[in-house]
């Protein structure tokens, strides 16, 4: 695991606290698979384990005003961003407590409050917005940065190619953060792209781009931060490829055939949470006895949200109506 | 004669297609390695190799695009949408490319290219997994957009669509993949594009509608016949351009008609055929044309509850069949 000086405000707590939100960013998704596979919530979704760095990393290191954009895999970039996973999960189970009032399910969530212009079930629909995002901040000296979450398959949208170059051209306070997992769906990045880095693509709009290791929570943070503060500064956007795994299929139906177990495995040996608990550990900052103990209460915080949802009443559905017009 | 679901008669056509025509080709998203997200593709990769089954990154308007230039030097490329709801970035090749080749080249260029893509709600997918988009492109001359809803019909559309040397968007419901059996003929056979097809010969009133609907149609007539009123439905199987002999022979038959659509109702496929009948069928009319639609909501919510509130069914179909009768 890097070592690098990590920004002031990530103190030795947070950095425990972060320990946590990854466990509650897992227990979420294992969660959310259990019940898809009992067919107690219904549709489909998308699950990010195996991702929490890139979420739970990037996001550590904003500023509370700062403003994210999220995608279809989007859970964890919700919990980091500050969403209660009570509302979350209510969502899922389509009830009126969640944060779509059960109207978007799992790939719709967005939360005004804390910044979160939301997941998005069109991939690379969310790129555009965070340049407009970040726009904004520019015209209204709001002094804000938009961190732009996106899959390696989004950037052979014509949407990525078209942001990227607005963004760039008007020195926008954007970072564009591409988990590439490897795959987009069964498309393979081997596959998908000629270049052996998406954040190569960079050269070609003019801005800085930076690959670096998804798994590690330190390399994710400090990349990000560096990203997020030159965007603040004005000099414009970053692109960071962070490299990382979807443990699990793309949606609720995959069978994976376009992967190895072999590969799995491989991957599963870099897992983040793991990685971020010996280094925590070797760090003198938390114990196993304390991280133990974090990890039951994230199981546990999981468990009482589903009780919250399972509690929530269904939505009347004359409120299918409502919110199309001001 | 086999019975085959309404997806195996996807694959079926596609398949023998494919055999008879080394120019047809499958390009989009997960459609070789994988099969397809719903399997339509299933077993295609592995017969016809991955220079006729292309995988191809997320990029809608490239597959689109890529499938018309290729349309009109000489291919027939059949490009899937994965979702009707991800054909949007495509819709600016679809309609500024493909609708307009053949008359802006004077006759000189064609498209003959298939876009196939399932569509409509009822399986749970929410917003952006649940959408009819007939209506975007129901007022584009040059195109042709052909709704199956019997696995006959699948096959002998499809086909068509292929060999027609006009652009075809061929929109499947998702829903009646698999809900959706019926009697296929394992031999070659093509049906018109551009015709309507009466489903059910009836006398008292006439039902209008198409896709996934027809089947619910059939089960509310059928419930309507043990009380003695007959009913008439006419699948259009092409929405656009519509078969205007066809909606208006229905029309004039009973006098009374009720158009359905999963659709929202204002500007749907439906409205232009209410138009038609008022225009050429008004002293046939012995009632108010009546519409039965999807409410006006920017796309079908997630939530089980509402999401069966938007969905049509039987039901809905019935009470108004019921109402229209006993005006």
């Amino acid at each position: 695991m890097s070592n690098h000086a990590l920004p002031a405000f990530i103190t030795d707590e947070r950095l425990v606290e972060l320990y946590k939100q990854m466990w509650l960013i897992r227990y979420f998704d294992e969660k959310v698979d259990q019940f898809f596979a009992k067919g107690m919530i219904h549709g489909t979704t998308h699950l990010c384990v195996g991702q929490e760095a890139t979420a739970a990393g990037s996001i550590a290191v904003l500023q509370e005003k700062d403003k994210i954009t999220s995608t279809h895999r989007g859970h964890g970039h919700c919990i980091a961003k500050g969403a209660t996973v009570d509302r979350m999960m209510a969502e899922l189970f389509g009830k009126v407590t969640g944060y779509c009032k059960g109207k978007g399910g799992s790939m719709h969530i967005a939360d005004v409050e804390k910044g979160n212009l939301g997941a998005n079930g069109i991939v690379g629909g969310g790129i555009p917005l965070a340049v407009g995002a970040a726009l904004t901040s520019k015209m209204k000296n709001e002094g804000y940065v938009v961190l732009c979450f996106f899959g390696d398959g989004a950037a052979n949208e014509g949407s990525f190619h078209e942001s990227l170059n607005l963004a760039s051209i008007w020195d926008l306070p954007v970072v564009f953060i591409c988990e590439n997992n490897q795959y987009g769906m069964s498309g393979s990045v081997k596959e998908m792209f000629n270049i052996e880095n998406i954040a190569d693509r960079a050269q070609a709009y003019g801005i800085p781009g930076k690959v670096i290791d998804g798994n590690d929570m330190l390399e994710v943070m400090n990349t990000v931060y560096e990203a997020v503060e030159h965007a603040r500064s004005g000099k414009g956007p970053v692109l960071i490829e962070a490299k990382t795994y979807r443990w699990k299929g793309h949606s609720k139906s995959d069978a994976k055939k376009y992967r190895t177990r072999e590969e799995e495995q491989e991957w599963r040996k870099k897992d983040p949470i793991k990685r971020f608990k010996e280094y925590l550990i070797d760090k003198g900052v938390l114990t196993e006895e304390k991280a133990e103990q974090l990890r039951e209460e994230a199981f546990q915080e999981i468990e009482d949200a589903v009780k919250f949802a399972e509690n929530s009443p269904e939505p009347s559905v004359d409120t299918l109506l409502e919110d199309v017009y001001a | 004669m086999p019975i085959m679901s309404y997806i195996e008669a996807v694959t079926a056509a596609l398949r023998e297609e494919m055999e008879r025509d080394e120019k047809v080709f499958l390009l989009g998203e997960d459609v070789g390695k994988k099969g397809g997200v719903f399997k339509a593709t299933q077993g295609l990769y592995e017969q016809f190799g991955e220079e006729r089954v292309i995988d191809a990154p997320l990029a809608e308007s490239a597959i689109a695009g890529v499938g018309i230039g290729a349309a009109m030097y000489g291919m027939r490329p059949v490009c899937e949408i994965q979702f009707a709801d991800f054909i949007m970035p495509a819709v600016n090749q679809i309609i500024s490319e493909a609708a307009k080749i053949r008359y802006r080249s004077n006759n000189d260029w064609n498209c003959p290219i298939t876009i196939r893509a399932p569509f409509g709600g009822g399986v749970h997918g929410a917003l952006y997994h649940s959408q009819s988009v007939e209506a975007v492109f129901a007022n584009q001359p040059g195109l042709k957009i052909v709704i199956p809803s019997t696995p006959y019909d699948v096959k002998g559309l499809l086909k068509a669509a292929i060999r027609d040397d006009d652009p075809v968007l061929f929109f499947e419901h998702k829903r009646a993949y698999r809900l959706i059996k019926g009697e296929v003929p394992a031999d070659d056979y093509v049906l018109p594009i551009g015709k309507a097809d009466v489903k059910l010969e009836g006398d008292d009133i006439t039902v209008i509608t198409y896709g996934l609907c027809v089947h619910f149609a059939l089960q509310a007539a059928e419930r309507l016949e043990k009380d003695g009123i007959s009913v008439h439905l006419l699948d259009l199987r092409t929405v656009y351009p519509l078969d205007q002999e066809a909606i208006i022979e229905a029309a004039s038959k009973t006098g009374k008609v009720l158009l359905v659509t999963e659709d929202n109702k204002e500007g749907s496929v439906m409205s232009e055929v209410s138009a038609i009948i008022a225009e050429h069928c008004l002293f046939d009319l012995d009632a108010p044309i009546k519409r039965l639609a999807g409410p006006d909501v920017p796309a079908m919510p997630f939530a089980p509850t509402m999401e069966k509130f938007f969905m049509m069914n039987a039901e809905k179909i019935e009470k108004a069949m019921r109402e229209l009768a006993e005006f």
